[in-house]
């Protein structure tokens, strides 16, 4: 069936590396984690500090219409044509796992619009510590939580805390004001995830999201290679 | 015209297809819930049963029709124009339009076929999703009957779930509502295919074009609204 499967449409297969000029696609990087813990703010930043070395564009997936699109708008990150905003239905982690038929229109959609581009930053909406990308959708992802959000969160693991790509535990500017024990933080998330790597930020701080786009960067290598 | 389907006939195949799960974008959609919930005209299971049966009977009808007469073989591009003419609402046309390019996705990823193909390269942005769904059934080895079924179901069946998180309606009246409408949709689909098979003859005019006004102008209102849960 599939040797007469011509590839004149759009793609039928979400996971293709390839777009269907035969172009190579662009990296797709996903961000999630539970609501407040920053991950609009990394966009934000990542795109601030890519955005001169690469082209880059935004997909978010907000619970409530628009609301990271238009905080991405607001502080002019990108041009409104590289921020796309997919709506969820009040479902956020099905739209990237279980039916990312959204979300892979709206990335096709934008490398067609303002591409080629190096790298779409895919950010969920605020979810649970349950949520993670579908591999059709994205080709690595982010784990965003914060020392605020309750230190024990890397003990109690989970899908997100376990297995993505690069966990990055947010805000600790705040850690001494709620609390939060920053060493046990990192022991734990060093027991539940061995050797994938983990990142200390606060996007207040001098560093930012160095460490983090420097991540990116490293992944962007792996894809282009 | 003669149907000549994909794959061989497969009851199995219908499950799959009609399942809520299946990946083709529904679940962000509310079928006008939102908007009627917001209106006050569903307020509890009781007023869920009215605006699905008044789905069922309008939309609903005409949707099952389209998928039937694209199950049979109909020119899609001719039932596209005819859905268009059945959709007054541009919010509407233009959700149904995003529908059928996802559905028609996750379609060629299922049930792969030449066909389909033809549908994707002639619509790049999408074809209507009850065009897109009897075409679907046709190329998983499905009759004109099938894809009736999954489009009635669908224009209520959608509706159900999203009043449920909308409302948090308790899900077992929610569901209960639907297996009281199932004789009637079992009649609308009949009804829609009798008028499928009556347009591989005398065209797509002898398709049903029932609407519902309301829906209508609470899409146009709802996809106007800055803040809402549902993408229609």
């Amino acid at each position: 069936m599939h040797l007469d499967h011509t590839h004149t449409g759009p793609g039928a297969v979400s996971a293709d590396a390839h777009r269907p000029d035969g172009t190579r696609r662009a990296l797709r990087i996903g961000l999630g984690g539970p609501v407040g813990s920053g991950k609009t703010a990394t966009v934000a930043a990542l795109c601030r500090a890519l955005r001169t070395e690469l082209s880059l564009a935004v997909v978010t997936n907000d619970i409530y219409t628009r609301e990271d699109a238009d905080f991405l708008l607001r502080e002019a990150v990108l041009p409104p044509e590289r921020i796309a905003a997919v709506e969820t239905g009040a479902c956020p982690h099905t739209a990237i796992r279980d039916d990312i038929s959204a979300n892979l229109e709206a990335v096709e959609d934008l490398e067609d619009a303002v591409g080629p581009l190096d790298l779409i930053l895919v950010e969920s909406g605020g979810d649970n510590l349950t949520a993670t990308f579908s591999k059709g959708l994205v080709d690595a992802q982010i784990f965003v939580i914060d020392v605020a959000g309750g230190d024990d969160i890397p003990r109690k693991g989970g899908p997100g805390v376990t297995t993505a790509d690069l966990l990055v535990v947010n805000k600790t500017d705040l850690a001494p004001h709620v609390g939060s024990d920053l060493a046990r933080m990192a022991a734990d998330a060093k027991a539940q995830r061995a050797e994938l790597p983990v990142v200390f930020q606060s996007l207040r701080g001098e560093a930012g999201v160095t460490e983090v786009a420097a991540w990116v960067r490293g992944k962007l290598g792996a894809w282009r290679a | 015209m003669v149907r000549a389907a994909g794959a061989p006939m497969s009851r199995a195949a219908l499950l799959v297809l009609a399942d809520g799960r299946f990946p083709a974008g529904g679940h962000a959609h509310s079928g006008g819930a939102e908007a009627a919930v917001k209106a006050g005209r569903v307020t509890s299971a009781a007023t869920l049963e009215e605006f699905c049966r008044g789905r069922l009977h309008t939309v609903g009808r005409v949707a099952a029709a389209l998928a039937a007469a694209a199950a049979l073989g109909i020119d899609p591009a001719e039932l596209d124009a005819a859905a268009d003419a059945r959709t007054p609402s541009p919010a509407l046309r233009a959700t149904a339009r995003r529908l059928g390019r996802q559905l028609l996705r996750a379609a060629r990823a299922c049930w792969p076929s030449p066909e389909l193909d033809a549908l994707a390269a002639a619509f790049p942005k999408g074809a209507h999703q009850p065009v897109v769904l009897g075409l679907t059934a046709r190329s998983a080895g499905l009759g004109p009957e099938d894809a009736a079924h999954c489009a009635a179901y669908e224009s209520v069946g959608g509706p159900t779930t999203a009043t449920v998180r909308l409302l948090s309606l308790d899900p077992f009246e929610a569901t209960a509502v639907l297996a009281r409408l199932a004789p009637e949709l079992d009649a609308v689909v009949e009804a829609a295919v009798a008028a499928a098979r009556r347009a591989v003859l005398d065209g797509t005019d002898a398709l049903p074009a029932a609407s519902g006004p309301l829906l209508e102008i609470g899409a146009e209102g709802h996809a106007a609204w800055p803040v809402r849960l549902f993408a229609s």
